[in-house]
């Protein structure tokens, strides 16, 4: 009974049901490739859905991670053009600690001014983009340029298989990542105590305090993981399609957002998990894939998030409000 | 006679030159349930802030076992064993009920990672410890009032405690609820807690506590035995006078009985109650009891048009009315006093002002302005009418007391010329001085603009001093009306009780 009364059962249900009813209209939908490329357009926006899911946890909103992404690999690439740096490790090192600077302005501003995390959000991402452009350029850089190290890490592979007409399809070893970064998210949320404080923020600063959590350090904590998240997916979006633009992401925040709340995060904190968000990215992206797959309109992909966004939220709300009473 | 626990001497406490607390003294002793009585404002809580380490006092001495404490901080205060349970709890609806009770553990301990088999068991001695019978896998919003509130009692037991401060405890809960509550608090003081109840609710004050200290503004003004207080006494020493308790009586004019204000017959909704029938006389104050859940809620709000498709006829002054929407409920000449005046009955965050005219702005507007002057003499005769306690109409409503919130509401609907005033729980959350002070302000509704008048309540003495008649509904019916003449308070109590 348990299981029935928990989200991320009705999601899994409501998924697998879509999944079976495009695949019906659409047989091409259940085809490997098709199924790889799927999971490929999960990995970035999954990765920052986590860094959102954290900040919806505590009873924030956060439209400024695409900004800190997009100025996360841009500056790292630049970088690494200009001192002419071959490698891996330490350009993935960089774009995260951009991120996590970044998510201390928005941590500052929240937990020193108790500003509301929307406006703070929504301040913090014009300036870095700003910033971005007005300073550091507004110039792609095309896959003549980017550096060749990256390209190669991104085309690892898990494992992939020769079609019958000789084209080769793969899985990206990427979603290994992504993997790897939804369990550290699910492990330091369920059981760390600055995960539990997460929570515990998200349904009340001050009965959070009270009990004896430090606030100052859950919301840098919040706000720095974040901004890490995004600064990863940022040069690991950047790697897989060999070029980094610094007007990407534009529009992305509702799509993640979106995703989230589809996943069964509350809107109003202290409600979601990982599993969810992911089972929430996943559906997402799928149906976006199924709109490009039946050939409509990119135009009317954003009508759909929208709706997506808003039936998701008056589901959740709903299942708030049958809670309390 | 036990050892004293912890004791207050002399507190003087002062915001921005205000006396908050004026040389209080109060003394704790051990496993002893004392009750600290004060009206809304006198300084209650400034007292548990001080003993809790929230605030420190401006002079005088906090003594724990005999020995003087200097700058008690809020974790020395947790350490020494002083829990307070506040009005809300301070509980985490989000998280299960074991969580909840863990946290506080956890914290302690400075723990990084969480141990969930640990958190359960912490949760289920903390529970048996109580002997409650609490799901700890639930979720903690899923719990009634009372069970949050024995979650928040179990949580604060949990650390050693020696003083568990109650603030308002028995507020949201039902009769039943505060017997259990009672019974729970009881268990407690056997364990040699002590407890301190901080209330304004006289009853139950004298059938829990052993000691009784009583402070107003700011200042303590007895102390004692609670065998050496009675209702009267207690009430006069939080009130500094005597609360006159002459019952009201409507006396119909002699003659011909008026013909009826308000008169509905045949009311129906499924669901909720079928075939009430009710007549009330200008002038008559009807009082209305029943059981939550027994449907007088719903009557209430499909007079004021809440409650559309309901069958049956409402008539006023004879005239059949349709009232199904506020708008016309108010046209009809109905005004509605709600249950939970702060979210159904004010707008907080506006002024005392604009609150008492939120009803009247077409009958003060010229076309589409507002006759400023007009309305600033509405306000003020209101609120000098009314003794609304206040400098000026342009302070904030959510600044004001419970009781002069209640006047606020008042005024709004005496401004509308109503016919037939519905009161649900019109003094919920009052204390006593305002109490008398409201029902005054009734009262003189009654007769002098003729009123008639809907009482709901739970407070069966509210009910026997203003009305002539008390309704009783159970389970959507009118069950019995009896006249107060000829009945006592305590039957009518035992005629409630037999509802279940």
């Amino acid at each position: 009974m348990v299981l029935f009364r928990r989200s991320e059962t009705i999601i899994a249900t409501i998924l697998v049901l879509a999944m079976i009813a495009i695949g019906l209209v659409n047989p091409a939908f259940w085809q490997l490739d098709n199924m790889f490329s799927l999971l490929r357009s999960n990995v970035v926006i999954g990765i920052m859905a986590l860094g959102v899911l954290m900040v919806m946890l505590s009873g924030g909103f956060d439209v400024s991670f695409p900004a800190f992404a997009v100025a996360s690999m841009y500056l790292t690439v630049k970088g690494m053009l200009y001192f002419g740096y071959v490698g891996v490790f330490l350009p993935f090192l960089v774009s995260v600690a951009i991120g996590v600077l970044c998510g201390c302005l928005n941590g500052f501003f929240v937990y020193k001014f108790r500003m509301v995390p929307l406006i703070v959000t929504l301040g913090t991402g014009s300036m870095v983009r700003g910033f971005l452009l007005g300073v550091v350029g507004t110039s792609i850089v095309n896959i003549d340029r980017f550096p060749p190290v990256l390209i190669e890490f991104a085309k690892a592979e898990v494992f992939s298989v020769v079609k019958s007409d000789g084209t080769h399809s793969g899985l990206t070893a990427m979603v290994l990542l992504y993997f790897g970064l939804a369990l550290l998210v699910h492990l330091v949320l369920r059981h760390t105590m600055i995960g539990r404080s997460v929570y515990a923020l998200g349904c009340g600063a001050e009965a959070a305090n009270r009990v004896g959590f430090n606030l100052k350090k859950t919301i840098f904590f919040i706000y720095c993981s974040a901004g890490a998240l995004a600064g990863f997916a940022g040069i690991l979006h950047c790697s897989m399609i060999w070029l980094a633009n610094p007007r990407d992401f534009v529009g992305m925040d509702l799509e993640v957002i979106a995703a989230v709340v589809l996943g069964g995060a509350s809107i109003f904190g202290g409600r979601g998990s990982v599993l969810g968000t992911m089972l929430g990215v996943f559906m997402l992206v799928m149906v976006q894939n199924s709109l490009i797959i039946m050939k409509v309109d990119t135009t009317w992909q954003l009508v759909v998030v929208g709706i997506i966004i808003v039936i998701a939220t008056v589901a959740t709300a709903w299942r708030d409000r049958k809670r309390q009473a | 006679m036990s050892e004293v626990f912890i004791e207050l001497r002399n507190i003087e406490k002062r915001f921005a030159g205000v006396h908050a607390l004026d040389d209080v003294s109060l003394t704790i002793r051990q496993g002893e349930i004392h009750c600290l009585a004060g009206e809304n404002g006198s300084g209650k809580s400034t007292v548990i802030k001080v003993m809790s380490g929230v605030y420190r006092p401006d002079s005088g001495e906090i003594l724990i076992d005999g020995q003087p404490v200097h700058k008690l901080t809020p974790i020395e205060s947790i350490d020494r064993g002083v829990q307070v349970i506040y009005q809300d709890f301070s509980l985490f609806g989000n998280l299960t009920v074991a969580e909840n009770l863990a946290l506080n553990t956890e914290l302690r301990e400075k723990r990084r990672f969480v141990n969930w088999r640990s958190v359960r068991a912490l949760a289920r001695r903390a529970l048996d410890e109580l002997g409650v019978d609490i799901d700890p896998n639930a979720d903690l919003e899923t719990l009634s009032t009372a069970g949050k509130q024995l979650v928040a009692i179990a949580r604060a037991l949990m650390s050693d405690a020696r003083l568990l401060i109650m603030d308002e405890p028995t507020t949201a809960l039902t009769g039943k609820e505060v017997e259990t509550l009672f019974r729970i608090v009881r268990d407690i003081q056997r364990r040699g807690i002590a407890i301190l109840f901080v209330s304004h609710k006289m009853r139950e004050m004298l059938e829990i506590s052993e000691r009784i200290t009583v402070i107003r503004n700011g200042r303590k003004v007895a102390e004692g035995p609670t065998s050496d207080f009675n209702e009267g006494s207690i009430t006069r020493h939080m009130t500094g006078h005597d609360i006159s308790s002459e019952s009201y009586r409507w006396q119909p004019s002699p003659g011909a009985p008026p013909a009826p204000r308000l008169e509905i017959k045949g009311l129906s909704k499924p669901g909720a109650f079928s075939d009430l029938d009710l007549a009330i006389r200008p002038g008559e104050i009807v009082g209305l009891s029943g059981l939550l859940g027994s449907g007088r809620t719903e009557v209430a709000l499909s007079l004021f048009g809440m409650e559309p498709g309901y069958s049956g006829t409402i008539e006023i002054d004879g005239q059949p009315v349709r009232l199904d929407s506020v708008g016309r409920a108010i046209a009809a000449g109905i005004a509605y006093v709600p249950e939970d005046r702060l979210s159904e009955g004010l707008f907080l965050s506006q002024s005392i002002d604009r609150n008492i005219l939120a009803t009247s702005y077409d009958a003060i507007a010229n076309y589409l302005v507002i006759d400023r002057a007009k309305a600033r003499a509405m306000t003020a005769d209101m609120i000098r009418s009314l003794q609304i306690a206040t400098p000026t109409g342009e302070k904030l409503v959510s600044e004001l007391s419970g009781g002069n919130q209640q006047r606020v509401v008042l005024a709004r609907w005496l401004l509308t010329n109503a016919k037939v005033m519905v009161l649900n729980g019109p003094t919920v959350g009052v204390d006593v001085g305002s109490k008398a002070a409201i029902h005054h302000i009734i009262r003189d509704l009654a007769v002098n603009q003729g009123l008639a008048v809907l009482m709901i309540s739970d407070d069966v003495l509210e009910l026997v001093g203003n009305c002539n008649r008390i309704v009783l509904m159970h389970r959507g019916r009118f069950v019995a009306d009896v006249d107060t003449a000829t009945i006592s308070e305590e039957e009518i109590s035992d005629q409630l009780k037999s509802f279940k």
